[in-house]
């Protein structure tokens, strides 16, 4: 069992939640108000629900080898473009038309923002850190461009659905995040296409030589990042009914990355591991939880994150696995650990 | 000595460069107190910190990697600095130990990435967490000074003709005198382009790597420190969001200034002109009043955009001499002198 991918993120995030536990012994109750689910554990998923979604497409990046550093801009790029949209003429509250016509030109922005990406990265061969951090950098631009560098915020009801909505009692944006967790799941594993992307993280030029369409992986992948973080903006912004170009999604794809990497996908590409990465996102989310209802200054979380990344590559870097395995080397364990290891990494 | 003639890892520089003068006397020619000076003195004045900054970050960068930390570094230099002179320690000795900050985080960084081989984006992302976690961590709030000593640092104008520059100008002219010296003339510089050039080409000639690599974070870090004590004097204040996003300025900067991303190639003369331009891109839309703020940021990623496609041609355009070379290697001598 302890082999499992799966096994030390979920310790993690069982130990937090115990320590929720302790310092309110209702975390775990769930009561249903005016037909809602209330809860903090329902809270988590609620707010983690961007979150998760950005991590998801990053997941699959990081698995071709590349990075997507553009994510917190295409969420203020997106929330802005649809409150420009519902906060125009359009935005009367009787139809639903504009709601469906914001989500389609945000969604519609976000995905070409991923085909840029992908572009550059696959047809013009540019580093993904390099490529996506032209992005990082005009991307806020152009989310106040579109706001008019001003808080816009939104009065039309129906798009405070997205964020705010429920559906069967439970958040509207946990079915969103779910629904997209099951297509990637499908698609990934019950088609090729997760082995392809496995095989383009590990080898680009062998994949393509064995008849694989690498850029096309490519830039299909960086489109499903772009794609995840513009509903993932539409999310955060009708959550707070308000677009703001310069701080919406700020930090997001640290945290993203974080959860990607906390998850059990090697930065290395080549592999992995969807849920791992949903589980990741969720410590995050109740790392933040935890913090602010222990009543630890909230902005020390940063202090928590760093110290959480070190230690995780660290434990994933091969040379230190080594060297404490070098330091223990009398003790009769290690062989066998090391042997674990090995054929974790297999 | 052939350093003055034009060669392929020039170029970017000199684009740069025509680039950036294009930009100042469309100013000059649009805005008739642009033709001040002054203007020009003050894209030193208000970028002083960048500069430094950059000169670390071109270290870094040409070694073929890359330090997201100094913005935090920034921070929490200001905050140490703040803090302890509010403690009521003398200058003399708060400088020295806000000095030290980014030297130590940067060698922390260095190793973990030399001993652990763990990629330099990721551990110096924690660098970043980490730094200003940190200094919120010693105070949430802005903490202002009123020691004496910064106060002279921040308000001393030193005249040229009819205009003036601040001490900071000094400081940055000096860091980038300095960092020209030792990229250029010392063995330190020359390991520094070798590993990245090709790292397992610089191993197999027994230079010292690990030790290099190391180093480059430390002198990054140092740089950071150095930049965030500027910035202190700029803003007499200590403050954890401090510099938010600079990493990325810095970064533009040493990209526009032609040094290239993987490594090995780049001058620190590009970087500071670089930052000049960014800075330049700044008053021009500060002059223009009818643009916003956010088509800073949409330019800045244009000409990344450009000059990034610009180091995709050349280095393309070598690989296909490279070709050629291996190809015609009979009669290769002609050619590589050429």
């Amino acid at each position: 069992m302890t082999k499992s991918r799966l096994f030390w993120p979920l310790v993690v995030l069982a130990i937090l939640l115990l320590i929720n536990l302790i310092y309110d012994p209702s975390f775990f109750v769930i009561d249903i108000r005016n037909g809602h689910l209330t809860g903090s554990l329902i809270n988590i998923l609620n707010r983690g629900a961007p979150l998760i979604l950005i991590s998801i497409g990053m997941t699959l990046v990081i698995a071709t080898k590349g990075i997507d550093l553009g994510v917190g801009s295409v969420i203020a790029m997106s929330g802005a473009m649809a409150a420009f949209i519902v906060d125009g003429n359009l935005g009367d509250s009787e139809r639903l038309f504009p709601l469906f016509l914001a989500i389609a030109l945000a969604i519609g922005l976000s995905a070409a923002t991923g085909l840029w990406n992908g572009m550059l990265i696959s047809r013009i061969g540019i580093q993904p850190i390099v490529a996506t951090l032209i992005l990082m950098v005009a991307g806020r631009g152009v989310a106040q461009l579109i706001t008019g560098g001003q808080i816009t915020t939104i009065y039309y009801e129906p798009y405070s659905f997205i964020g705010g909505g429920y559906l069967f009692m439970l958040p509207f944006s946990i079915y969103i995040v779910a629904f997209v967790l099951c297509v990637a799941l499908y698609v990934t594993r019950r088609t090729a296409l997760g082995l392809f992307i496995e095989s383009v993280g590990g080898n680009p030029l062998a994949s393509r030589l064995s008849g694989i369409s690498s850029k096309n992986i490519v830039l299909m992948v960086y489109m499903f990042s772009g794609l995840c973080a513009g509903i993932a903006g539409l999310i955060l912004s009708s959550n707070v009914a308000s677009a703001d170009g310069n701080n919406a999604g700020l930090w997001y794809e640290l945290d993203a990355i974080l959860a990607v990497v906390i998850g059990g996908t090697s930065l290395m590409g080549g592999r992995f591991f969807l849920m791992g990465t949903v589980i990741g996102a969720l410590i995050i989310q109740t790392l933040t939880t935890t913090i602010y209802s222990v009543g630890i200054n909230a902005e020390v979380i940063l202090l928590v994150k760093a110290v959480v990344v070190l230690i995780v590559c660290l434990l994933q870097s091969p040379e230190f696995r080594k060297k404490i395995s070098g330091l223990f080397s009398s003790s009769r364990k290690t062989p066998k650990d090391e042997g674990v290891n090995h054929h974790e990494s297999l | 000595m052939n350093r003055f003639k034009l060669n392929d890892r020039m170029i970017p520089v000199m684009i740069t460069l025509m680039l950036f003068a294009f930009m100042y006397s469309f100013g000059m020619f649009r805005y008739s107190n642009f033709t001040s000076p002054q203007v020009f003195f003050n894209l030193f004045i208000d970028n002083s910190f960048l500069i430094i900054v950059a000169v670390g970050m071109t270290f870094v960068i040409l070694s073929g990697g890359i330090d997201l930390s100094v913005g935090s570094v920034i921070a929490l230099t200001s905050m140490v600095a703040a803090s302890l002179l509010l403690a009521g320690l003398s200058p003399i000795i708060v400088i020295p130990i806000a000095l030290l900050v980014g030297p130590v985080l940067g060698f922390l960084m260095g190793c973990c990435i030399h001993f652990f081989n763990l990629q330099p984006f990721i551990v110096t992302l924690a660098g970043m967490f980490f730094a200003r976690g940190l200094s919120f961590l010693i105070s949430v709030e802005t903490v202002s000074i009123n020691d004496d000593f910064f106060r002279f640092m921040a308000s001393t104008r030193i005249p040229i003709g009819n205009y003036f520059i601040s001490t900071s100008v000094i400081i940055a002219i000096i860091v980038v005198c300095v960092a020209i010296f030792v990229a250029h003339y010392t063995k330190f510089g020359r390991n520094v382009y070798a590993i990245g050039g090709s790292e397992q080409s610089a191993l197999l000639m027994g230079l010292p790597v690990g030790q290099t690599k190391i180093l480059v974070y430390t002198v990054s870090g140092f740089c950071a420190s150095l930049a965030g004590l500027v910035f202190t004097f700029y803003m007499l204040s200590g403050y954890g969001l401090h510099a938010n996003g600079l990493e990325l300025e810095a970064i533009a900067a040493v990209v526009i200034g032609g040094t290239l991303l993987t490594g090995g190639v780049g001058y620190m003369v590009g970087s500071v002109i670089g930052v000049l331009m960014l800075g330049t891109i700044q008053s021009l839309i500060a002059y223009e009043g009818s643009l916003s703020a956010w088509w800073t940021k949409i330019a800045i990623g244009l000409l990344l955009l450009l000059f990034i496609g610009l180091q995709r041609v050349i280095v393309h355009r070598n690989d296909k001499k490279k070709n050629t070379i291996s190809l015609k290697d009979t009669e290769g001598s002609d050619q590589i002198a050429r």
